[in-house]
C-alpha cells in the first residue's frame, strides 16, 4: 500500500502525515504537488491539514480547482482510499465527494486541543483497530470544525452509519459540553457511502509518535496498512 | 459587440446556518446602545467586471462563477446586480 500526500501552497501538516506513514510505518509515501494528474501509481491519498491557498473565499474553495483534484475524485470513484484531514475534510466537502460544509466555530475561537472522540464503526479499515465505541484522545486545531449540512443529509449519514468519529465526554458521552466547536451531532469524521473516503477534523498524525506521548492515531494509519493489532 | 458590465455580488449565509460571527457583533451594537438591533447576519460582497455579449450572457456566467465557486450553496445564498458600464468595440 502507498501513501500520497497532497501539497498545496499553504498545506502545514503534510509532513506531519509522511513522519507517521513513512517515518513509523515505514510504508511507502510519495508528495504530491497540486499540479499533478497522474496519482495511478498511489493506494491511499491523504489531503492533509493547513491552510490551503490562504483559506481565500472559504476553507478549501480554492484548492478545489486543483489540477490534481479530478485525479482523485476518480481515485476515489476507483473505490481508493482517500483521507482529508483537517483542511483536507473542509477540501472534501467542497469538492462534493463529502456532503455537507465545515462552518466557524460556535464560539468564534480558534480551538488548538486534545478532545475526546468515540469511534461510531470499526468495520471498516480505517477504525478496524479500534474497539466499537471507544473513546480515544485526538488534538483539534481549526477555526472553521464546525459540520453542517441540511437536516435530510444529517439524516443520511446516520442511517447509513457514515458517522465514524463523535466527539465526546471522557467517558463517551455525546453531549453539548464535549462538543468542542458545535458540529451537527457532534460529527467529527464522516466517510462518504462506499466508505471509501474518510474526512475529518481531529488530527489523528499528530497523535501517532510515541515520543509524542499519544498514539491513538496511529491506529487508524496501521488499520489501512492491513496491520491489525501489529502495534502496540 | 461586446458589452462590459460591474456586477455587484452578494453572498449571504443561508437562515437555516447559525452565524456565530453576527450574533457577536449583534451584542456588540447592543453594547453601543443600539437596543433596536435584531438579526446581525455577516455576508460576504464581491464585485467584478464582466465582458460578455449581453445581459443575458453575463447573468448566465456570474449564475455560474457563484454555484462553482464565489458561494457555497450547502451553506451560502447569493444575489447580483449588474451595471452596464460602456459599450466596447470588438
Amino acid at each position: 500500500m502507498k501513501f500520497g500526500i497532497i501539497v498545496f501552497p499553504g498545506s502545514n501538516c503534510d509532513r506531519d502525515v509522511a513522519a507517521v506513514t513513512q517515518g513509523l510505518l515505514d510504508a511507502p509515501t510519495r508528495m504530491v504537488w497540486h499540479q499533478e494528474t497522474d496519482l495511478s501509481d498511489l493506494d491511499i491519498i491523504v489531503i492533509p491539514g493547513g491552510f490551503s491557498y490562504g483559506d481565500y473565499l472559504r476553507c478549501g474553495a480554492i484548492a478545489r480547482f486543483s489540477p490534481v483534484i479530478k485525479s482523485i475524485v476518480e481515485h476515489a470513484k476507483q473505490g481508493k482510499y482517500v483521507l482529508g484531514i483537517c483542511n483536507g475534510f473542509q477540501v472534501l466537502t467542497e469538492v462534493g465527494l463529502l456532503p455537507g460544509a465545515l462552518i466557524r466555530n460556535r464560539d468564534l475561537h480558534f480551538i488548538c486541543d486534545r478532545v475526546s472522540v468515540r469511534v461510531e464503526r470499526t468495520d471498516l479499515p480505517w477504525t478496524q483497530n479500534y474497539t466499537s465505541g471507544q473513546v480515544i484522545t485526538l488534538p483539534i486545531a481549526h477555526g472553521e470544525g464546525r459540520y453542517y449540512a441540511d437536516a435530510d443529509t444529517i439524516q443520511s449519514l446516520e442511517d447509513n452509519g457514515q458517522v465514524l468519529f463523535r466527539y465526546c465526554s471522557a467517558a463517551g458521552e455525546i453531549n453539548e459540553e464535549s462538543n468542542p466547536n458545535g458540529s451537527l451531532d457532534n460529527l467529527a469524521g464522516i466517510v462518504n457511502q462506499q466508505g471509501n473516503v474518510l474526512g475529518m477534523m481531529p488530527h489523528p498524525e499528530r497523535a501517532s509518535d510515541p515520543i509524542l506521548k499519544a498514539t491513538d492515531g496511529k491506529f487508524l494509519f496501521a488499520g489501512l496498512l492491513g496491520l491489525v493489532n501489529a502495534i502496540a | 459587440m461586446a458589452r462590459t458590465y460591474k456586477s455587484q455580488i452578494y453572498v449571504t449565509l443561508r437562515p437555516s446556518v447559525l452565524d456565530p460571527a453576527g450574533t457577536a457583533v449583534e451584542s456588540g451594537l447592543k453594547q453601543l446602545g443600539y437596543k433596536g438591533v435584531e438579526g446581525v447576519r455577516i455576508g460576504k460582497y464581491i464585485e467584478l467586471t464582466l465582458t460578455a455579449a449581453d445581459e443575458a450572457e453575463a447573468k448566465q456566467q456570474l449564475d455560474q462563477m457563484c454555484d462553482r465557486l464565489l458561494a457555497n450553496p450547502v451553506i451560502e445564498n447569493y444575489r447580483f446586480e449588474l451595471t452596464e458600464l460602456a459599450v466596447s468595440v470588438e
